[in-house]
């Protein structure tokens, strides 16, 4: 699985067969009773057709024999009422089973991807692979199981019950039919191009609903609802054309293919008449024969249809493979070390590390920070702030030379054991979908009642506590990453109780205040004080009050240090922290 | 559903001659089986060979027809279908433009987005099958019956036994999967949230190291979506084999009944053929009925999803007043008259009795603590949200008397949250444009030019957008991933500034840009024009200390207003958060 396999078409399909091969039993159930309702089906006709040769006029009818048909038509129905269902639910339980399996290795790839593949890949797309394209190859996969072998069972079934009736007349139907899969092929050929075309407008539009709508504030603001609409309008306006085509002439494929099949049914009518005419067959047989031809040919209108479903299921599952196999983080090692002692003693050893080959960032960074020390780091955007917590919590790896905690270099130990020693505060506060006692456990383990115990305390030590209580269901309050409900310092708060909560013996903030109001802040700096107390800590902040404290502040430009030492030592430096620190009380006419 | 057929109502004429078309169809088809008994009857039992060939003649021209006819259907259908789907679309679309702020909070951007799109896929789908399919089954039973009754009367009461027999079955079916296939959908919804919500927030999970217990929660719900799906497929998997069941039984009994009368001479051999064809008829038909009882059924889910939205209330009504176009002296630019907001559904109030007002050219910075209610009051001047209590007038008038347009037109708006769209950032630039001016996205005049350079000066934006390849012609990419967060707030503010606003609002738009970028930010946009009111609203004591008059919120009142220095002397509340930022620094004040 290491690695991005090739997979060819192919290929593909050899890993969907894997997937599939898990319901082996099923398949086989399935496959059989395919058999068995094809051949009842067809046995219907059949008798029916017998039957009617068994009332040839008035007082010329055969009673026993019409009973002892219409027995066997009633034994046939229900064979064939249960075999029929039999094969709906397994092909049901084998279809959303292989597709359950799919998605949740789709999904658990994702908590092993590099975060450099999910920072560089736009969310909506990995997305409609795990969602949309699992979905589509449902459909193919159903479809698939449910018409392409009953259609393959009809066509060689009925061929085999015409040859037994007559070989002349099924000469007639073999050379005929053919022409209707023809067409259909040649019509879906014209059309594909049709469907690109509209999948085009149709992606071009949805990019921009997606956009716009998510936006719609922002267009409310400005009054540009009607500049909008005459946009949406025009883009409507090219779906609606080019889905007209490409709906209208995909339609054609069924009544194309009726058509012929009608001239094959003339045909047979015509051919059965001539020869029942001299006595080569009974009008019986004529009826059945109708009712096969009519049987036989609508699998093979089935069966192309089902090919493009299945093209566009394999299309689909290809992208899902992609994801799948795409490059995991590298493995933890198996002979994984954990410092021996928690100090909190972090060196960076000639550290280099770019986000892109062509544009360095991070060059030779050399950093000793001393066990239980307070590190603020200062800079301009872009300066590469975020970038060493990013290289901390072994998000990225390090380029060039290395990363130790306690005298072990990160890359020896496991990211688990690494990331549980901190704790991390960022500027984004995400939330997870659920409510906020869910929330701020997040990270805390043990049994119910303690955790409900310590997401209090540090909801109360953060002063957390007074506006959740004041949410309608207080701590059961669910809460989402899109939700509105609650401010942006509101979900900061919850972020910074969520760590408390995980009591780490490491701390990262990342602008972790940056949208909580200073008087909040210096209540909840108590609480800092005491998780920070005597624990490693990194802090990124703008504001230079939060960093004034520090132990070391570390001035970074342009993936540099370019400075480094107490705020007193800064200031009296004069560099360029005392440019920065400056420039909060200046200012005149504003 | 029903509340969306209006939007077929412009294809009235297709909706009815499409089904038309195939009612024609239908007719030919079913004229076959009555051809073929000629055939058997007359032509072989009767050696008549010119009478064969005549009803093969016959046979290849009922195919043609019904060929053209049910092109003809196929085509309306078509048109109807998606000519429906694109009105259906315009409609939401313009509902959601009309949409107050407090809608979309409630209802949500991502869903409306999912219901504009792959609901109305699934609605025209629906449309389309229905008008060329679901009235073909009907057509095709129902005739089937009327041949039947006139082949042989008797025989044909059979078949008014079999079909509401039929009709229940797929009534019934329909009736159990339709709330499974909208579970279904609910919980395909769960597991797209799930996914999403671990790919925004993967960088939280691995530091708390929770994705094993996130595969877990995932798992959970992929299951139950398994379940349901498992049990749909079930339950509709019945409609084929029952009603397989009931045309067998159908045809048996024909069977029986009608060797009777063969033998009584009250039916010819042909004319069981006859009968027996139909009913096999009627059955292929329930075939594919059945089939498209699926994409019905989603169709429905769809449509009701798009009903929900199309059933909001509308917003309420705009005023009709212009904004005064000059201001009198005397007249505010600003004026909160006892202004209370609760938020729909909010148990406290976000803002009481807030009473101030603000001259045109004043500079007012609005500080207070997370939750205090900074943006709220913000958004109410451009009235995002009606006041519940008091009034808010802008250049003298009740906004809620002003017509909307006239009064946006007239605010620069800076979002806490930065929205850009992809495009060039020229084109981001003049979306600022107000309405009446937009030259069009074509031509970039020089004057267009000038306006564009002195906003991205103004914002300090100028010196990152010269350093991108082509400038002001360089392409963001979507939600502006290619920039970082200071440079997006600073386009964003460089937007408002485009529209020359008479009062620019800029919510905690400074937050990622360090202090000095933040000054020079300040000090350029005060120095545009003299007659801008300006409201900034901020976390920060140098961000407002300078402004004309500063409101100091706590937890939604006003408790205090004035300037920099008045606020120190009198407001318990600015004389906290001021010390929280400069704590013992209060003496290197006099640096600046």
């Amino acid at each position: 699985m290491s690695g991005r396999q090739k997979t060819g078409k192919k290929g593909t399909l050899r890993r969907i067969l894997k997937y599939i091969s898990g319901y082996r039993l099923s398949l086989a159930f399935s496959l059989l009773l395919s058999v068995i309702t094809v051949g009842c089906a067809l046995y219907i006709p059949k008798l029916s057709g017998e039957v009617v040769d068994f009332m040839l006029g008035p007082g010329k009818v055969d009673f026993p024999e019409v009973f002892r048909t219409c027995l066997r038509i009633g034994i046939a129905a229900g064979i064939l009422a249960v075999a029929q269902w039999l094969v709906n639910v397994l092909n049901n339980r084998m279809t959303w089973g292989v597709v359950e399996k799919l998605r949740r290795d789709a999904f658990s790839r994702i908590g092993h991807l590099p975060l450099s593949y999910i920072d560089t890949h736009p969310s909506g797309d990995i997305l409609s692979r795990v969602v949309a394209d699992v979905d589509t190859f449902a459909d193919g996969l159903l479809m698939g199981f449910t018409q392409f072998f009953t259609g393959v069972c009809t066509i060689l079934g009925t061929f085999l019950f015409m040859l037994s009736v007559n070989v002349w007349i099924t000469l007639i139907v073999v050379v005929l039919t053919p022409l209707s899969f023809v067409t259909a092929f040649f019509i879906s050929r014209i059309t594909s191009r049709m469907f690109a075309e509209q999948a085009r407008v149709r992606g071009e539009q949805t990019a921009f609903i997606d956009e716009r709508i998510g936006g719609q504030r922002v267009v409310a603001a400005f009054g540009k609802e009607k500049a909008q609409e005459e946009t949406f309008a025009e883009v409507n306006e090219r779906l609606r054309k080019c889905s007209l085509k490409a709906t209208f002439y995909s339609s054609l494929t069924n009544p194309t293919t009726r058509f012929i099949n009608a001239l094959v049914y003339m045909g047979i009518g015509v051919g059965g008449a001539y020869f029942a005419l001299h006595g080569v067959i009974t009008v019986g047989k004529l009826a059945a024969f109708l009712s096969y031809a009519s049987q036989y040919t609508k699998p093979f209108n089935e069966i192309s249809g089902v090919v493009t479903e299945l093209q566009n299921a394999i299309a689909c599952a290809e992208r899902i493979f992609e994801l799948i196999d795409e490059n995991p983080e590298v493995p933890d090692p198996h002979d994984a070390v954990v410092p021996a002692q928690h100090r909190g003693e972090i060196v960076f050893e000639n550290v280099s590390f770019s986000y892109t080959k062509d544009r360095k960032l991070i060059e030779d960074l050399n950093l000793t920070v001393k066990p239980g020390q307070r590190v603020a780091i200062v800079g301009p955007t872009g300066s590469g702030k975020t970038t060493l917590v990013n290289l901390l919590m072994r998000f990225y790896d390090v380029d060039a030379g290395e990363i130790r905690v306690d005298g072990v270099p990160i890359r020896n130990m496991k990211r688990r054991d690494l990331r549980d020693m901190y704790g991390m505060v960022l500027q984004e506060t995400w939330l997870k979908t659920g409510t906020i006692r869910e929330n701020i456990g997040f990270g805390a383990s043990g049994a119910s009642e303690d955790v409900m115990a310590r997401v209090l305390e540090a909801a109360k030590t953060c002063h957390a506590d007074d506006f959740i209580s004041r949410l309608g269901d207080g701590y059961y309050t669910r809460v989402s990453d899109d939700g509105d409900q609650l401010s942006q310092g509101q979900r900061q708060l919850l972020c910074i109780a969520r760590v408390m909560a995980s009591d780490p013996s490491m701390l990262i903030l990342d602008e972790a205040t940056s949208s909580i109001d200073t008087r909040t802040e210096l209540k909840i700096q108590d609480a800092f004080e005491a998780l920070m107390k005597g624990r490693t800590s990194f802090i990124v902040a703008h504001r230079l009050s939060t960093i004034r404290n520090a132990d070391c502040i570390l001035v970074m430009k342009d993936g540099r240090v370019i400075e480094q030492g107490t705020h007193q030592e800064l200031l009296a430096a004069g560099g360029f922290y005392r440019m920065l620190y400056q420039s909060q009380f200046a200012g005149e006419a504003i | 559903m029903r509340s969306l057929l209006k939007y077929l109502a412009e294809y009235k004429k297709e909706t009815v001659l499409a089904p038309l078309f195939k009612l024609l169809e239908v007719v030919f088809e079913l004229t076959v089986p009555l051809v073929m008994a000629r055939l058997i009857d007359v032509g072989i039992l009767g050696h008549r060979e010119d009478v064969i060939l005549q009803m093969g003649g016959l046979l290849a021209l009922l195919g043609f027809a019904g060929f053209v006819s049910a092109i003809t259907a196929q085509f309306f259908a078509a048109r109807a279908a998606v000519g429906f789907a694109a009105n259906v679309r315009m409609a939401l679309f313009h509902k959601i433009q009309g949409f107050s702020f407090s809608q979309l909070d409630s209802i949500g951007t991502k869903t409306l987005t999912t219901r504009l799109t792959s609901d109305v896929n699934l609605a025209q789908n629906g449309v389309n099958m229905v008008l060329r399919l679901i009235l073909r089954s009907p057509f095709v039973i129902a005739g089937a019956t009327i041949m039947a009754f006139s082949v042989d009367v008797r025989a044909a009461f059979i078949f008014v036994a079999v079909i509401p027999l039929l009709s229940l079955i797929v009534f019934l079916i329909m009736r159990g999967t339709g709330p499974l296939y909208k579970q279904a959908q609910g919980r395909l919804d769960e597991v797209l949230m799930h996914t999403r919500e671990n790919l925004i927030g993967a960088r939280v999970i691995r530091a708390f190291n929770r994705e094993e217990a996130e595969s877990r929660e995932f798992d959970e719900v992929n299951g139950a979506l398994t379940r349901t799906q498992r049990v749909t497929g079930a339950i509709a998997g019945l409609l084929n084999p029952l009603t397989q069941v009931v045309v067998n039984i159908g045809i048996i009994v024909l069977i029986a009944t009608g060797a009777a009368r063969v033998d009584s001479g009250a039916l010819t051999q042909g004319q069981v053929v006859a009968l027996l064809n139909y009913m096999s008829q009627i059955l292929i038909e329930l075939v594919k009925f059945a089939n498209l009882i699926v994409t019905i059924s989603r169709a429905m889910a769809s449509a009701d999803r798009i009903s929900q939205v199309l059933a909001e209330p509308d917003p309420e009504d705009d005023g009709e007043k212009n904004i005064a176009s000059d201001a009198q002296e005397d007249v505010p630019a600003v004026c909160f008259d006892h202004v209370s907001l609760r938020y729909t559904g909010a148990g406290a109030e976000a803002l009481h009795d807030i009473d101030f007002s603000a001259r045109a050219g004043e500079t007012v910075g609005i500080i207070g603590g997370t939750g205090s209610g900074k943006s709220s009051l913000v958004h109410l001047i451009p009235r995002f949200y009606n006041a519940t209590e008091g009034a808010v007038r802008v250049f003298g008038d009740d906004v809620r008397t002003l017509r909307s347009q006239s009064l946006r037109q007239a605010i620069g708006m800076v979002f806490q949250k930065v929205e850009l769209f992809a495009g060039t950032i020229r084109e981001n630039l003049s979306f600022g444009k107000a309405s009446g001016e937009d030259s069009g996205e074509q031509g970039v005049s020089a004057a267009d030019r000038a306006v564009i350079e002195e906003a991205l000066a103004a914002s300090q934006a100028a010196e990152f957008v010269g350093e991108k390849p082509g400038g002001a012609e360089y392409v963001l990419a979507q939600g502006a991933r290619n920039l970082s967060g200071g440079q997006r707030q600073r386009l964003s503010i460089a937007r408002a500034l485009m529209r020359r606003p008479r009062i620019l609002i800029l919510d905690d738009a400074a937050s990622a840009l360090d202090f000095a970028t933040d000054l020079k930010l300040r000090t350029a946009i005060r120095g545009l024009s003299g007659s801008m009111t300006i409201f900034i609203v901020s976390q920060r004591v140098p961000s407002v200390r300078f402004c004309d008059r500063i409101l100091v919120l706590d937890k939604g009142h006003l408790v205090g207003q004035g300037t920099h220095e008045e606020l120190l002397e009198s407001c318990e509340v600015y004389k906290e958060i001021y010390s929280s930022q400069f704590m013992e620094d209060a003496s290197q004040e006099a640096v600046s």
